[in-house]
């Protein structure tokens, strides 16, 4: 991490406090003494082996006191980032004070009170804008192919008048005119019309994106028919358009039964998607017969198909359940797999997953535009819109390609991420770990392609512990126009230039398979393949972890490898410089300049593993076994798993 | 007796399905003692395809029209299907399968008569005798001596002729301990723990019987092994059953030690299911990972309730209470359950792994397996006669050797680079156990081993594995000895399945494995560049 430590000073009149810090999953009855500081950004733990414990305030998701024990009160902070601590404080007073402190300072009324104002990474204005520069759509619209002769960019919204949560700069099919686009706007959910998130240059074809059609209005808006037929027209290889509804069956209304007359163009497939129980075999049935109507000059419609699952709002809480269950006891596996079952989290995932899959096939193999869509347009739609882009584009499967996929789908379109993520102290019911979900799909795919990805596991963890921490300014507000009144680019700064320049942490040793890399990925979606995220969801227990890293390890060889073959081409270049030098001037072979240059060679040669193949073989006491050691020096064992408790708390 | 009697017919034109990914292969099929082969023709490039029969774990046929399809379901959980010509003939083949699939007498069995090229006969046999480990022990410590009172297996059956025992205590002690122990398996040493001085021993339940019998030999002997290791030295019991279970065995004319009679040891017990519940677990589990439309909650639902990974998170914290009891405590630790010849193996052989570094190289853990399990007497021919596709009632199988195999793969998981070999090495010790063209699995124990003259006229695994052309297969690429003990983590969250294993038969060959040729292909180049340094410095040098 590049963040705090020198530049967060301590406040004069920061809080300190002796307390004892418990490991969750060591039962080790050693815990930890140290102090305390309240800074006014972090919350710092130094131990009696002055190592240091930093949490931002922003992290802190929530703060709670335990009942008292003999030892003292044990104070628990779950944070965003999946930390866990707990606490012991001596004084009841003293755990009183900073549970309203702690209260205080991670709930923030305005935006100006977050960490990314005044965060200084002690950049100049220049530097600092050349940051916020370093990501440009305009450019990466350019990659794509657009504007051409089907699809250009239209000035409709340049001051935020038709759609506040869109970005200023849109690209809409050529032949839509700007009545065309302020009529359909009307008729669509906070005036989100369909616009361009993706063009596929090769297959000519496109992903679009809305908002659901407002019910209650009119039943039929001619300008949204003329806007979606427009982007079926844009596309010369296939006239025929998918029409993806991601959201769940309630909240479905009656409108696409109206739709008839456009039945001819549009073929729809409905919310199926996100009805995992069916998808597997019904996905290429469905698909046939799609076709199979088309061919018959019908339209598919089946009302039918929606599901009834609950996407939107569901996710974190179970993750957290499932993770408060433990206590002292260790979780017995059926526990944890039922847990894991009920929270319904991978359901989720893999119904993401699908929708991306099919949305990628429709691309890929028919070269048909798609049209995405859930209620808002800046939740579902962005998850399926960026991880379809990412299956196809294998642009964006690295690393400044997944930050031009970010700012482009999530940021610009106006991914609520202040509300998501609960920047601000809000309504609880809006935070929802959506782009979490998009970070997990895009770790499920990184596990099924190990060699697909520039990028590996600790990058996604990286960004996703800055769309909370408000470190830097791209996360922070709900939608371009309010970053732009925001002033963000010139009071804070962007987290991609120092993503990038810590690019070697990131990368994957393995990246570069050229099938793997160029391809259209393809995942599979058997259940099998979805796996819990330990990485993520316990990155900080660390005895949960394995004790060695395969990818540190392979990392630096080929480094070294690369490095070892520099030296090599080096030498050899020295070496006939020399010889042939040698020959001129007929000096002795031995030269000089040549063994320096061995000698610091081999310098250069020798640290390089030293740090990572330090062999970390833990200590039992980490392990959650170790606590049945305790029963040796006990008597009777049935006894003291009670006494258990306490010898920890007072120890 | 003769094959041909079991062979109803000779050959016939089959074509065969073997995967999702692998093109259907189609040729003339063929039914010898032992092999189903299956012969392209001349003109195609891959050559025979061969199945050994005895891996063959269930067999369905369908007949429909003029051809008939047989679908096989093999021991090593692959299936395969065979699309082959002519009703009678499918009928035919499909008997001629069952019959010599199922056949049961261990000398008539393929490795009696299997002679690959470039192997001789008793190579590799002489490998890891327990004379050899006791040399590593004897330079150690003077504690302990190597006895030969089972030169006939007459003490106890399944125990080797040779086995380490305390100084102290004479053969005629060791006989009468024999006597008090469940299958005569009297506490041997199973491992020395040289930085702690600590031992690990193996035996049977106590006889204790309702009557509470008592050995005092028995008693000398645990005693022994305490005054050996260090004046005041403390011991524990793990039993692998619950106190329950092990009180119930009294009435059987088991039992467990009681506390009076054997002074500084101490009982603790820890369940690890064995035989049917693991056996069915295991069915289940395999059962789960052939559906491959359920849906995501149907499939954790059945991930957890076929318990199959509960079992491994107890049999790793179990054998890391064993392993921390020596390294960490400095007791002396004596495993068993109700034989002796499961659970008992399971902890003794993990607790090894975590403990001692030389059983985490290829040798070592070789020498392991034949150490602790094939010639501690695991029943191997039992416990593998069937698979999880059998449809036949199971009587004596479980999968405890998967189970051990499951648990080195999760340590290997957890500390990729401490093991010797990889993967492949698991998996292929899975494939051999279950059906092998070796003999190292082959029987129950040592004496009928010595019976069926195994080592005079079958090959060992070991040397099959020692082959060159193996060994990328085996090997863990990224290898770095660690002097440690590795303690790995038993949380459900830390636990995998193995998908390398069960999820064989059901999807394509991973791309990871691309990838692994890929970490293959960065430690050679490795290896070449630095060798080609002019100087090549201590960089690689591990400690």
């Amino acid at each position: 991490m590049f963040m705090h430590i020198d530049t967060t000073p301590l406040l004069p009149d920061s809080l300190s406090y002796l307390l004892k810090l418990l490991d969750r999953f060591s039962t080790s009855n050693k815990s930890l003494t140290g102090t305390l500081y309240l800074t006014a950004t972090h919350l710092l733990f130094i131990d009696a082996h002055q190592k240091e414990t930093w949490i931002l305030h922003h992290h802190i998701a929530s703060v709670e006191k335990l009942a008292l024990t003999t030892s003292g009160c044990p104070l628990v902070i779950q944070c965003k980032n999946f930390r866990t601590v707990h606490f012991i404080v001596p004084r009841e007073r003293d755990c009183h004070d900073i549970y309203n402190s702690l209260l205080q300072l991670s709930k923030q009324a305005k935006y100006e009170d977050l960490y990314a104002f005044s965060y200084n990474p002690k950049q100049n204005d220049a530097e600092r804008l050349r940051g916020w520069e370093l990501i440009d759509l305009a450019e990466e619209y350019k990659r794509m192919g657009v504007p051409n002769s089907n699809w250009q960019l239209s000035d409709a919204n340049r001051d935020y008048k038709i759609c506040e949560t869109y970005p200023r700069e849109l690209y809409v099919p050529r032949i839509a005119s700007k009545p065309i686009i302020v009529g359909s706007s009307k008729f669509r959910s906070k005036g989100r019309f369909p616009v361009l998130s993706y063009y596929h240059q090769s297959k000519e074809a496109a992903i679009c994106r809305c908002s659901q059609p407002l019910s209650g209005f009119s039943a039929r808006c001619l300008e949204d028919e003329h806007l979606l037929q427009a982007i079926s027209k844009a596309n010369p290889a296939n006239r025929y358009m998918y029409v993806m509804d991601t959201r769940p069956r309630h909240r479905v209304q009656s409108w696409w039964a109206t739709q008839k007359d456009i039945g001819r163009i549009i073929v729809r497939i409905s919310s199926k998607i996100w009805n995992d129980e069916k998808i597997r075999e019904s996905d290429e049935k469905k698909r046939l017969n799609a076709m199979a109507n088309r061919a018959a000059g019908k339209g598919y419609e089946n009302e039918d198909n929606y599901s009834n699952i609950r996407f939107q709002f569901v996710g974190i809480e179970n993750i957290h359940v499932m993770r408060s269950i433990n206590g002292t006891k260790g979780l017995s596996v059926n526990d944890f797999y039922s847990g894991l079952e009920s929270s319904g989290w991978l359901r989720h995932i893999k119904a993401v997953m699908d929708a991306a899959i099919f949305l990628a096939k429709a691309i890929e193999a028919e070269s048909a535009s798609v049209l995405v869509h859930c209620s808002d347009g800046w939740d579902r739609t962005s998850q399926v819109c960026s991880l379809g882009s990412l299956l196809l584009d294998p642009y964006y499967r690295t690393i400044r390609g997944f930050m031009v996929l970010i700012e482009k789908d999530w940021i610009s379109f106006g991914h609520k991420f202040s509300e998501r993520c609960g920047h601000l102290d809000g309504d609880p019911k809006e935070v929802s770990p959506v782009f979490t979900q998009f970070l997990e799909c895009v770790w499920h795919l990184t596990e099924q392609f190990p060699q697909a990805f520039e990028f590996n596991e600790a990058f996604l963890l990286q960004i996703h512990e800055h769309i909370h921490s408000c470190q830097f300014g791209n996360f922070i507000g709900n939608c371009q126009k309010e970053r732009e009144e925001l002033k963000l680019k010139e009071k804070t700064y962007s987290l991609w230039p120092f993503l990038l320049d810590d690019q070697k942490k990131y990368l994957n040793p393995l990246y570069g398979s050229q099938s793997q890399k160029s391809a259209v990925l393809e995942p599979n979606t058997v259940s099998f393949n979805f796996k819990f995220w330990r990485n993520m969801y316990h990155q900080f227990d660390r005895t949960l972890h394995p004790r060695q890293s395969v990818f540190n390890i392979i990392m630096n060889m080929n480094e070294q490898n690369k490095q070892l073959e520099k030296d090599i081409k080096d030498l050899e270049s020295q070496t006939d410089g020399i010889l042939s030098k040698e020959l001129l001037n007929s000096v002795r072979p031995e030269s000089p300049a040549l063994k320096a240059t061995l000698s610091l060679k081999e310098q250069a040669l020798l640290p390089v593993n030293d740090v990572l193949r330090t062999i970390e073989g833990s200590s039992p006491a980490d392990n959650r076994y170790s606590e049945y050691a305790d029963e040796f020096s006990k008597a009777e064992p049935a006894v003291v798993s009670l006494e258990y408790g306490v010898a920890r708390m007072t120890c | 007796m003769e094959f041909a009697e079991l062979i109803r017919t000779g050959q016939a034109q089959a074509e065969l399905l073997r995967g999702p990914e692998e093109p259907p292969l189609r040729g003339t099929l063929c039914i010898t003692g032992h092999h189903l082969l299956l012969s392209p023709g001349p003109q195609a490039t891959p050559d025979l395809w061969l199945l050994l029969l005895r891996n063959v774990d269930s067999i369905e046929k369908r007949v429909a029209g003029d051809s008939g399809t047989i679908t096989l379901r093999c021991k090593d959980l692959r299936v395969l299907q065979l699309d082959i010509e002519g009703v009678e003939a499918t009928l035919d083949i499909a008997r001629s399968i069952e019959a010599l699939s199922s056949l049961e007498s261990v000398i008539t069995s393929f490795p009696f008569f299997y002679r690959p090229k470039g192997l001789r006969l008793g190579d590799a046999w002489h490998f890891h005798p327990p004379e050899c480990y006791y040399k590593r022990v004897a330079r150690e410590t003077n504690a302990w001596r190597l006895s030969e009172a089972n030169e006939d297996f007459s003490l106890c059956p399944s125990y080797p002729r040779a086995v380490i025992v305390p100084r102290a205590v004479d053969d005629s002690a060791l006989a009468r301990s024999a006597r008090f122990r469940q299958g005569g398996r009297f506490p041997v040493l199973s491992y020395y723990h040289a930085p702690s001085g600590t031992v690990l021993l193996r035996a049977g339940q106590p006889l204790t019987g309702p009557q509470k019998r008592r050995c005092s030999e028995d008693e000398d002997l645990l005693r022994a092994v305490l005054a050996g290791a260090r004046p005041g030295a403390r011991g524990f019991i793990v039993d692998t059953r619950s106190p329950q279970a092990a009180k119930q065995a009294r009435m059987t004319g088991g039992g467990t030690e009681a506390k009076a009679a054997y002074p500084g040891w101490k009982r603790l017990h820890r369940l690890l299911e064995t035989g049917r519940p693991l056996q069915e677990s295991f069915v289940r589990l395999v059962e789960a990972c052939g559906d491959l439309e359920q849906s995501m909650d149907r499939w954790l639902n059945r991930l957890e309730s076929c318990r199959w990974l509960s079992h491994v998170k107890e049999t790793l914290s179990t054998a890391c209470l064993a392993a921390q009891s020596m390294e960490q405590e400095g007791a002396c630790v004596l495993v068993h359950g109700a034989e002796g010849t499961d659970s008992t193996l399971l902890i003794t052989s993990l607790a090894q792994l975590i403990l001692d570094p030389l059983s985490r190289t290829m040798a070592g853990f070789q020498e392991l397996i034949e150490r602790e399990w094939v010639q501690a007497g695991h029943p191997f021919q039992l416990r593998c006669a069937h698979s999880a596709f059998s449809h036949a009632r199971p009587k004596h199988e479980a999968p405890t050797f998967l189970l051990f195999l499951d648990c080195v793969w999760q340590l290997g998981r957890q500390f990729p680079l401490s093991l010797e070999f990889g993967e492949g090495m698991l998996l292929a010790l899975f494939d051999h156990a279950y059906a092998s063209p070796f003999g190292t699995f082959l029987c129950n124990n040592e004496k009928e081993r010595c019976l069926c003259e195994v080592r005079t006229r079958t090959h060992s695994l070991w040397s099959g594995l020692s082959q060159p052309k193996e060994q990328r297969k085996l090997r863990n690429p990224l290898y770095v000895p660690n002097p440690l003990a590795i303690w790995p983590s038993a949380e459900p969250q830390s636990l995998r399945l193995w998908q390398g294993l069960f999820l064989r038969g059901t999807r394509p060959p991973e791309p990871s494995e691309v990838a692994w040729e890929k970490v293959w292909q960065i430690v050679t180049d490795q290896e070449k560049t630095e060798g080609s340094q002019p100087t090549d410095s201590a960089s690689e040098a591990g400690p």
